[in-house]
């Protein structure tokens, strides 16, 4: 027999026979499952996580004044304002007006839907505003009426909000505000928010006539550099520019990377663990099988089949076990809503956990990795099993 | 104890299988030990009932400001004993990715409302003297390898200067040594400069402040006062919104993430694949054992003390690795216990652990041991 069918006779055996030690073997699958599942949970909330904040056009860039590394500590005066509207790069409506958004961010006490209370991000768009924010579509009722306290909502922060139907009145700082409308903007942070008509904002909160950020509308993702440059060489201006999906990235970063230490230290420890219990079940394979190898290798089988076989078995139960776990991680947690207060001073930011399959190839591939160092001692053993005390001895 | 011997070498028949599941269960013992250590430590370090501090911020948001002078209406209220405030700087060092936890405080009245930084009065004077002079904690002394005469440049995402710029220079004229519980907390490593000095140079919201710390003479009024607080600013354009420092610290945790949740479901997915390999061993190593039992058993053993012996060397096993699992986390707890609150294993959660580790023996020994006591004598040796 050649080697490789004397490979295939002796792996095509062992899989056979895997039903019968099926209690043992359900150690590696379930082991391997569980860390898959943590791993690929956890990593999900830091993916949806970030592609909610970094959700932005590359054609949009922010204006914060210097320093600021959320826009809420930002202030921009209305004389800034004017002067970065007029910077080169932007793109002009058909009027030939700029497509400059001033916009004002107040933090609300907001209650949520379990009754305690949380800080959400309370936004005010001028009309020339919604222009720079073509994705933001209006879902049911009515755009608020500039000049009156009323409000529209995003559908995320209707969801994590008491008060927020439509018709329902909230009372923010002595100011009762009607909401009039809810919307969505493809799935970005701004769904977290409550939007007003700024100067009715502004002046509710009594702060004159200042803005927190500015976003543009480019002419193109390439006019960024002409815009940025022009902002940075007029020196009536203390302020940084990015381009929105960059300032997004940043300040989901402290989150992102505190969700994926986690993800990664837990789900290392776990690994452990279940290479130990993948190691003991394949030994106990092995010796379960000592009369059976020793058979072949006494009929002048190879120790390579052997190997493998041990191998082969050791990788098909992290398989299965990989595939459960990410297979739970998804059913169990894609799409599933969870909210944070994170990135600076932005308010409660609701996102969606995001079981990519990125993270599902991720899983697997830690699966297969902890199958293969669970089976590599215990395949040695199989191969170098004396072939005459292991006849004798069962 | 007379059987010792016997269990300890019915533990050890296997070396390699006994060590990986030992292995295991310690893994998962320190895992459970590092989750909940950490969530209870939160907890309990917040539930803490000697505390007679209250917060009290802008019923709009806690980063909106209020009127310094609302201090002295609330030196009015019965039970208060003294008012501190504090407001952010927003600081950083060098690049803005250095936070530095800064703030400007009446030192005086924050000493005392905090006597767990352990300020000294000589501090106070030379901060009394100095007017950008900054008392830090020691833990941010040693990270930037600062020292008391020190001239330290911090920007400030927010607050510009009235002569321009968003950079500030203080004289670091104390370092303060906390108690271990605070010291390894936010306010034991904060950086805290002289309120009248940074209220004069900054260019806007002036007299205003962002927090107010009230000190009172009975932790269990709080809640009474904290209302009779918020009752003299009803009504007002700035409401007020009070609360005993525990309770607006857990809420600030709950806003952040419910942690409880997460290192709940972790928790719960270790300990059941852990159960699942810890029963499976236990039941394969007594099916190999058998005949054994079955010698036992003719040598005049009776099935409950046989099955006695089978329970015993699985609790063996257990706690052993437990302990062990148990032990480490502490000591991984304590490296990196600053992050999350008191940096200590809470000797609930031990006790827990421990509990948790004779379930699972009782739980993954019961099976084999009931069946090694219903071990028929004649089938067994026959290995029928």
């Amino acid at each position: 027999m050649s080697a490789a069918t004397q490979i295939l006779a002796v792996t095509a055996m062992n899989i056979r026979s895997l039903p019968r030690r099926l209690g043992s073997s359900s150690v590696v699958i379930i082991g391997i499952a569980g860390v898959v599942a943590v791993l690929v949970s956890v990593l999900a909330m830091s993916t949806g996580f970030i592609k909610t904040l970094s959700q932005g056009r590359d054609d949009r860039a922010i204006v914060v004044r210097t320093g600021s590394s959320a826009e809420l500590v930002s202030v921009l005066t209305n004389d800034a304002v004017l002067a970065i509207a007029d910077a080169a790069g932007i793109k002009k409506d058909p009027n030939g007006s700029a497509l400059a958004s001033p916009e004002a961010l107040m933090i609300v006490n907001l209650v949520r839907k379990d009754g305690t209370e949380s800080s959400g991000a309370f936004r005010g768009l001028t009309a020339e505003g919604f222009a720079v924010h073509p994705e933001i579509r209006l879902l049911q009722g009515r755009m608020f009426t500039p000049g009156l306290a009323e409000l529209i909502v995003g559908k995320s922060a209707q969801r994590m909000y008491r008060n927020t139907e439509i018709g329902s009145q909230l009372r923010l700082s002595g100011t009762n505000w009607t909401i009039v409308g809810v919307f969505e903007s493809g799935g970005s942070a701004r769904e977290s928010e409550l939007l007003a008509d700024a100067p009715t904002l502004r002046s509710a909160y009594r702060r004159g006539s200042s803005a927190q950020s500015v976003l543009v509308m480019l002419q193109s993702p390439a006019a960024f550099q002409t815009f940025k440059d022009a902002i940075t060489s007029n020196p009536q201006l203390q302020v940084d520019v990015a381009k929105e999906s960059d300032f997004g990235a940043q300040q989901s970063d402290q989150i992102s990377k505190i969700l994926k230490t986690v993800a990664y230290v837990v789900g290392g420890i776990m690994a452990v663990g279940a290479i130990f219990g993948a190691l003991n079940t394949m030994y106990s394979a092995v010796s379960a099988r000592a009369r059976e190898i020793a058979t072949l290798r006494a009929i002048g089988f190879g120790a390579v089949p052997i190997v493998v076989s041990v191998f082969v078995e050791a990788l098909l139960l992290a398989l299965i076990g990989g595939a459960m776990g990410a297979a739970l991680a998804w059913l169990l947690f894609n799409g599933h809503s969870v909210d944070t207060n994170g990135g600076g001073f932005q308010g409660q930011l609701m996102f969606d956990l995001a079981v990519t399959p990125a993270l599902v190839a991720l899983g697997i591939i830690w699966a297969c990795a902890i199958g293969i160092v669970g089976g590599l001692f215990p395949a040695i053993r199989a191969a170098r099993l004396p072939v005459a005390t292991a006849l004798r001895a069962l | 104890m007379k059987y010792a011997t016997l269990i300890w070498a019915g533990l050890w028949r296997k070396k390699a299988r006994t060590i990986l599941t030992m292995l295991s269960i310690l893994i998962a013992f320190l895992l459970f030990g590092l989750l909940q250590g950490i969530n209870q430590g939160i907890k309990s370090g917040l539930s803490d009932t000697r505390n007679n501090r209250l917060w009290s911020v802008n019923h709009m948001s806690a980063v909106s400001s209020m009127a310094v002078s609302d201090m002295t209406r609330m030196q009015t209220v019965k039970g208060v004993r003294k008012v501190a405030h504090m407001s952010f700087f927003g600081g950083y060092f060098q690049d803005a990715k250095n936070a530095i936890p800064a703030f400007a405080t009446n030192i005086d009245n924050f000493a005392a409302v905090y006597p767990e930084l352990r300020i000294t009065p000589a501090q106070l004077a030379a901060m009394d003297t100095t007017r950008d002079g900054a008392l830090i904690g020691r833990p941010l002394a040693e990270k930037y390898a600062w020292k008391v005469g020190d001239k330290i440049p911090l920007g400030t995402s927010i607050w510009t200067k009235k002569e321009g710029g968003n950079s500030w220079e203080f004289n670091i004229v104390g370092i303060y040594d906390a108690t271990p519980d605070f010291s390894r907390g936010p306010l034991g490593s904060g950086f805290w400069i002289n309120y009248d000095y940074w209220d004069e140079a900054r260019l806007y919201d002036p007299h205003r402040v962002h927090q107010f710390i009230i000190q009172i003479d009975d932790p269990s009024k709080a809640a009474a006062i904290s209302a009779a607080i918020d009752k003299l600013f009803e009504n007002s354009t700035e409401e007020t919104k009070t609360q005993p420092e525990n309770a607006a610290l857990q809420a600030r945790l709950k806003q952040l993430a419910d942690i409880n949740f997460i290192a709940n479901s972790i928790v719960g997915a270790v300990m059941f694949t852990l159960l699942f390999l810890t029963a499976n061993t236990m039941m394969q190593s007594v099916r190999e054992r058998i005949p054994e039992l079955a010698v036992l058993k003719t040598l005049g053993f009776s099935g409950r003390r046989v099955s006695a012996l089978v329970i015993a060397e699985s609790l063996l096993l257990c706690l052993f690795a437990a302990l062990a699992g148990l032990v480490l986390s502490m000591g991984a707890i304590k490296v990196i216990g600053s992050v999350f609150g008191p940096g200590r294993l809470p000797e609930a959660v031990f006790v827990e652990g421990l509990l948790i580790a004779v379930a699972l023996a009782i739980v993954s020994g019961l099976p084999p041991a009931l069946r090694a006591q219903r071990l028929n004598i004649v089938d067994a040796l026959a290995e029928r």
